[in-house]
């Protein structure tokens, strides 16, 4: 038997509605206490083009994207073929009775399923038939894998929101293919979900709605946005949270959420409204952050607070828009014209995103500038186990602003970029504080301390100095790397983001192999000391991300810079998550080069 | 005996002298149409009495949108980026809707690589107002053909312009604007009673404002010219603002010649009537008189166009009364127990 070890990949046609039936038998296996993950592998179109969708179960509680399924369940005609070709040896493949098999292999069990029968018995309406049909595949691998009954019910119920009509419904058809199967499949094969006790008190949510969340408990007040896939659902999920958890008694909010009309809008309302005092965000992919690029310069040299959340997917150009990536990290950080760096936070998992999502907030008004936040499409849409979000500890930091009072206090004597306190960040008033000193000209021309323009060589130089001071501060601010070390390690990996959950299984992988590896995971840019410490700490280091150029390698060479010819790239895009195995090999194949 | 009398300097309903109105000193070239404008400009908000600090200058990037540096000082501004002004307002006055927001932009700003947020500003009924300083030229580069230039225009640097210009006034109407008009920084009078009765319409108030550009589009011919906007400006009317705080103005009028528009704040704008029949709040109207007069190269000025009825911005988001900025932390993180509800659900 192989019990709680393997992937299940659905291969159906998208728009055919199988989300409900994937996510039951995701949440149903996780609520039979077993760690669990599901990867959507999705093609940029609402109805027609293939889709998988792939279930790890793990008892290891590996997270990460596996190379093949186990189990397939192969329901698209356009892609059948390639899918039982791409069937581990020994696996399983479910598959409508009425499809005719295009190839056949002998080392794979192969279980058909009665659908249009069982649909028709369902008495489904027309409009419903398609979803029912995919609670025929639900059913059969309960049965066939042994996930509890009572929990696809349980997860159906928790979908529909407890809609009894829409349960019943579903389940009768998944109970009916389960006795369908029960009566008419002989098993042969070692597949099985056994219950364990590892999932308890935790559930699945996928980043996006993660950050909104967060961002919801971090107090934002303004959020401006333009469509893009992978991003759009976090201003989805703003949509859903805000209006139930910040509206007055008389229903009145305490934010606003304005759809722009491209992202050059969606920027410069943001920065509006940073501008104004508020708590401001957007969310976008690449094309929209290039877009963003003249504002970003702009809220850097004239220190507004923002905050961008970048869900990645794969480019350059539009590339594939609904395939993953980590690849806007040089982009993100430098970008705009000219000098200048950004603050970026790089979320490793769900908590991270609801974490950062109010740290984001908290950064951008503490430091007057511009953050933004690396997410990406693999952790933004794909629903990953976590513990409860806890909550902020800290209140809301608001940063340097001077009131009326303050300036009262001060006699009116302030200068909106002097470097009162050393740490690069200024004091700054916010338009309509009633005070007769409290007003200042902003602006992204040549200025000095008093914000005049200014177009003096000591001026501009001073300026960027401080800047680059305030740069510095923003080290010692942002989430400080989670590092793992070994003592007999003399190979350092340095990752960051999604690739995480990949990470650790691929560590276990190389000690497997009699490979002893720590482990730095970045949190953020600008990179910070404990990085420096661990590149020194370690003889060969490895530099693993999920775009082909090795951006972040190239960021840490900088940072690092008598240790750059040390830094190996360990880089592949090819817009699907990383995997354990080929980070393992790729390190096994250099290693091997290093000690022939 | 005489008693001496100490000379109390002239000061608006807030105590405010009009030098606490005034700004930098100027960089604009000796003459320019927008230096005109500033003036104009802190006479109006001076005489209206607003408090200089609820004020927020927000502009875009150009010789126009230079030019808050040299009115009123003791308000924020904003120069933002090149025909960026609308979005940083929208942002701007959704957050604090007790600003009050003043835009300056010119017609590079905001014909040409500002016209789409231009439209959709106004589509969204941004409470501010919006000055278009329109001299069909951009001056900070000394003197290439905008979209307002004129057909058949010739610059030194943009050679010949063969492209219709487009009516900034026009596409205001039709984006679906409450408050179009359009004056001439050579009538300070009109653009004055103009400006102050912006600053009470409830929504976006667009003004183009023919401001001339002595260095570059000054020429005889050009419609952008002082010379030809004295000879050819036709007022609509003679427009008259009366602030709601004032008494009403006294006069005598001829039965028949007045026209009182009452706006949103309960002030009015009394419109008297000129050889032209006009009325400012027919939309048909104003874009008919828009296409013949472009057909007949003519300038007339005043009050196009004017509806009170569309939401704003602030309104249509159903925003709480106090503004965003001035909200306490305890009303914008919500409590520990909505988290745990929250978690509850996913568990």
């Amino acid at each position: 038997m192989i019990i709680n070890d393997f992937s299940i990949t659905i291969a159906t046609v998208n728009g055919a509605g199988s989300q409900t039936a994937n996510n039951t038998l995701l949440r149903a296996i996780h609520k039979m206490g077993v760690p669990v993950s599901g990867k959507n592998i999705f093609p940029s179109n609402i109805q027609g083009l293939p889709t998988w969708f792939t279930i790890r179960v793990s008892k290891d509680g590996y997270l990460g994207r596996s190379e093949q399924a186990e189990v397939v369940v192969a329901i698209n005609k356009a892609s059948i073929k390639e899918d039982i070709q791409n069937l581990a040896s020994g696996g399983i493949c479910l598959y409508p009775d009425d499809l005719q098999l295009p190839i056949s292999r002998d080392d794979v069990t192969f279980y058909p399923m009665p659908v249009n029968e069982l649909v028709k018995q369902s008495g489904a309406e027309a409009k419903l038939k398609p979803y029912v049909a995919n609670m025929v595949y639900v059913g059969t691998l309960a049965c066939l894998l042994a996930i509890d009954l009572q929990e696809i019910e349980a997860a159906l119920s928790y979908h529909f929101k407890g809609k009894q009509k829409a349960v019943e419904l579903n389940f009768a058809t998944a109970k009916a293919a389960y006795d369908w199967a029960k009566l008419h499949l002989t098993k042969t094969d070692p597949f099985q979900v056994e219950r364990m006790y590892k999932t308890e008190g935790t559930f699945l949510i996928d980043g996006n709605s993660a950050a909104a969340l967060g961002a919801v408990f971090g107090g934002v007040q303004f959020v401006a946005w333009y469509p893009i896939t992978p991003s759009t659902s976090i201003v989805d999920h703003l949509s859903e949270y805000l209006p139930k958890l910040r509206r007055d008694a008389e229903g009145n909010a305490s934010y606003a959420i304005i759809q722009a009309e491209d992202e050059l809008a969606v920027i410069g309302m943001v920065v509006g409204a940073g501008w104004a005092g508020a708590r401001s965000m957007t969310a976008t992919s690449g094309p929209g952050l290039s877009l963003m690029t003249e504002f970003a310069g702009y809220a850097y040299f004239a220190e507004i607070p923002a905050v961008i959340w970048d869900v990645q997917r794969m480019g350059p150009s539009t590339g594939l828009p609904t395939r993953t990536a980590q690849d806007d990290i040089l982009a993100a950080y430098t970008l705009g014209h000219g000098d200048g760096r950004h603050v970026c936070l790089i979320p490793g998992s769900v908590a991270e995103c609801f974490e950062f999502g109010f740290t984001a907030l908290d950064l951008a008004e503490r430091l007057q500038t511009l953050v933004i936040v690396l997410s990406d499409l693999d952790l933004g849409l794909n629903l990953w186990p976590t513990k409860p979000f806890e909550y902020p500890e800290k209140p809301l930091d608001r940063g340097k602003v001077l009131s009326a009072e303050d300036l009262t206090r001060l006699q009116g004597e302030w200068q909106r970029y002097a470097d009162v306190d050393g740490d690069g960040v200024c004091y700054r008033t916010l338009p309509g504080t009633n005070h007769p000193a409290a007003s200042y000209f902003t602006r992204g021309t040549g200025h000095n301390q008093a914000a005049g323009y200014s177009e003096r060589p000591e001026d501009w130089s001073a300026n960027l100095v401080r800047l680059a001071k305030k740069h510095d501060h923003a080290r010692t601010l942002v989430p400080a790397p989670i590092v793992d070390l070994k003592d007999a390690a003399d190979i350092g990996l340095i990752a960051y983001g999604t690739s995480d959950s990949a990470l650790q299984e691929a560590r276990d992988l190389l000690q497997a192999n009699g490979i002893t590896t720590s482990y730095l995971r970045l949190r953020a840019l600008p990179l910070e000391s404990q990085l420096t410490a661990f590149v020194r700490k370690h003889k060969r280091l490895y530099v693993i991300e999920n775009n082909l150029d090795g951006q972040m390698r190239a960021l840490i060479q900088l940072h690092v810079p008598s240790d750059a010819d040390r830094m190996v790239s360990i880089a592949k895009c090819d817009g699907l998550p990383l995997t354990a195995r080929w980070i393992c090999e790729a390190i096994k194949a250099h290693e091997a080069k290093e000690q022939p | 005996m005489t008693t001496a009398t100490i000379p109390t300097p002239a000061v608006n309903r807030i105590g405010l002298s009009r030098a606490e109105y005034t700004g930098a000193s100027s960089t604009l070239c000796n003459g320019c149409g927008h230096y005109a404008i500033a003036n104009v400009i802190i006479d109006a908000v001076y005489s209206l009495g607003i408090d200089p600090s609820r004020i927020a200058k927000i502009s875009g990037i150009g010789c126009s949108s230079k030019s808050p540096a040299y009115f009123l000082g003791r308000s924020h501004s904003i120069n933002s980026l090149h025909g960026r002004m609308p979005s940083i307002a929208t942002g701007a006055t959704t957050v604090n809707r007790e600003l009050i927001a003043l835009g300056v932009s010119g017609d590079g700003d905001t014909g040409s690589i500002g016209l789409g947020q231009f439209k959709h500003l106004l589509r969204r009924n941004v409470d501010m107002v919006y000055l278009i300083e329109n001299n069909g030229v951009y001056g900070l580069t000394k003197g290439q053909l905008s979209a307002t230039a004129d057909l058949g225009q010739k610059q030194k640097h943009g050679g010949l312009n063969e492209l219709p210009p487009i009516d900034l006034c026009l596409e205001a109407i039709i984006a679906g604007c409450g408050f179009v008009a359009r004056s001439f920084a050579g009538d300070p009078k009109q653009l004055q009673m103009l400006i102050k009765a912006a600053f009470s319409h409830r929504g976006t108030a667009v003004l183009n404002i023919i401001s001339p550009c002595v260095s570059f589009n000054n020429g005889e011919g050009s419609t952008k010219s002082y010379v030809w906007g004295r000879d050819h400006e036709l007022p609509l009317h003679e427009i008259n603002f009366i602030p709601l705080e004032h008494d009403q103005i006294q006069a005598e009028y001829e039965p028949g010649t007045i026209r009182d528009v009452a706006l949103h704040d309960g002030s009015i704008i009394r419109l008297k009537k000129t050889d032209q029949e006009y009325d400012p709040t027919d939309r048909m109207a104003a874009i008919r008189l828009l296409e013949e007069e472009r057909a007949g190269q003519m300038f007339t000025t005043g009050l196009l166009y004017i509806n009170e009825e569309r939401k704003t911005v602030v309104e249509r988001e159903k925003l709480v009364a106090t503004p965003l900025v001035h909200l306490p932390d305890s009303a914008l993180r919500p409590p520990r127990a909505a988290l745990d509800a929250v978690m509850a659900e996913y568990l």
